[in-house]
């Protein structure tokens, strides 16, 4: 009946959220949004760092060595956490059919891998003071290099593929049926005896842990969400230039233009 | 809580375990976003070759 009410749904707002959707309105805003997640980086980083080594007192029972809790378990909450958000975007440009989606599930895939080798690296690493052994193949060890490998996959199938939008949704389904490890993961030190100690921060019941180191833990996370955000930003503008180089819009960037 | 940096740096005793976790971090979180502004350096290059040599082109063929 009314058309310009209609027009004036989307036309009439501070931001218009639909059109970051599309690649051409998403690039610059990335641009301009990677440097204030760079210093979010280096803020939550260096109070995270401190808290970690200066403010949070040793350990009864692992002396300094338990330092290490204040990277392994922020690296490995991000490697479940950012699988989660890949699998999203993956799902959302398959349903959707939106370019963006795909190419934001394919940069955020080597930062999650990075995740997890680093989770398996420090746990490496604390394990082997603590137990005894680099490596068990204990429910939760195994379960995160299973995690891994799923990015690891996700990636190699991508490249695989010629075809753009085919290789978006071979990886996007990967990507998907692989979600199902991530709650095996989270839960393996519960439905599993492991020799990896349970869970250090639960939501359900107060944390098991003085509360300085509770938010060492917290701000390493923070520090660590801020850095996929903004390497994830940079790693999706490369791409948009990668797939959309034979656009006009492209063409006509400051950057590219000579 | 630490005395001097060399009591700080020894961790008590657990130097080699707590330095290669937070030196394996730290590496990676340098290397990476390196490794992508090299990617995103690369393929702006290449957008600008292209675009010079459609230019060469039509002024030869003028």
């Amino acid at each position: 009946m009314n058309p310009v009410n209609n027009s004036s749904f989307s036309n009439n707002r501070l931001v218009n959220w639909f059109s970051l959707s599309s690649p051409s309105t998403f690039y610059p805003v990335a641009g301009k949004l990677i440097p204030i997640f760079w210093v979010l980086t280096v803020v939550f980083g260096l109070a995270g760092l401190w808290i970690s080594f200066f403010v949070a007192p040793v350990d009864a029972v692992q002396g300094q060595g338990y330092r290490i809790i204040f990277i392994h378990v922020p690296v490995s909450w991000m490697s479940m956490f950012i699988y989660l958000v890949m699998a999203a975007w993956a799902g959302l440009g398959l349903i959707f059919n939106t370019r963006l989606s795909a190419m934001m599930a394919q940069a955020l895939a080597p930062v999650g891998a990075w995740m997890a080798f680093l989770s398996l690296w420090t746990g490496a690493f604390w394990g082997k003071p603590m137990w005894g052994a680099w490596w068990v193949w204990d429910a939760r060890l195994t379960s995160e290099l299973i995690l891994l490998f799923l990015y690891l996959g996700f990636m190699a199938l991508q490249a695989s593929i010629d075809n753009r939008r085919r290789a978006d949704k071979a990886g996007a389904i990967l990507a998907l049926v692989g979600v199902v490890n991530v709650p095996i993961i989270y839960f393996s030190v519960k439905w599993w005896n492991t020799l990896h100690q349970g869970a250090s921060v639960s939501l359900t019941k107060a944390p098991a842990m003085a509360q300085t180191m509770l938010w060492g833990m917290l701000l390493m996370a923070l520090c660590l969400w801020m850095y996929s955000i903004a390497v994830g930003l940079m790693r999706v503008r490369a791409i948009i230039l990668e797939r959309e180089a034979h656009t006009d819009w492209v063409r006509q960037l400051s950057e590219v233009k000579s | 809580m630490w005395n001097s940096p060399a009591e700080f740096f020894a961790m008590g005793g657990y130097a080699l375990y707590v330095w290669s976790s937070f030196g394996a971090g730290a590496l990676v979180l340098l290397l990476e976003p390196l490794v992508v502004r090299a990617r995103f350096k690369a393929i702006v290059r290449r957008l600008k070759q292209e675009q010079l040599a459609e230019q060469f082109d039509k002024e030869s063929s003028q």
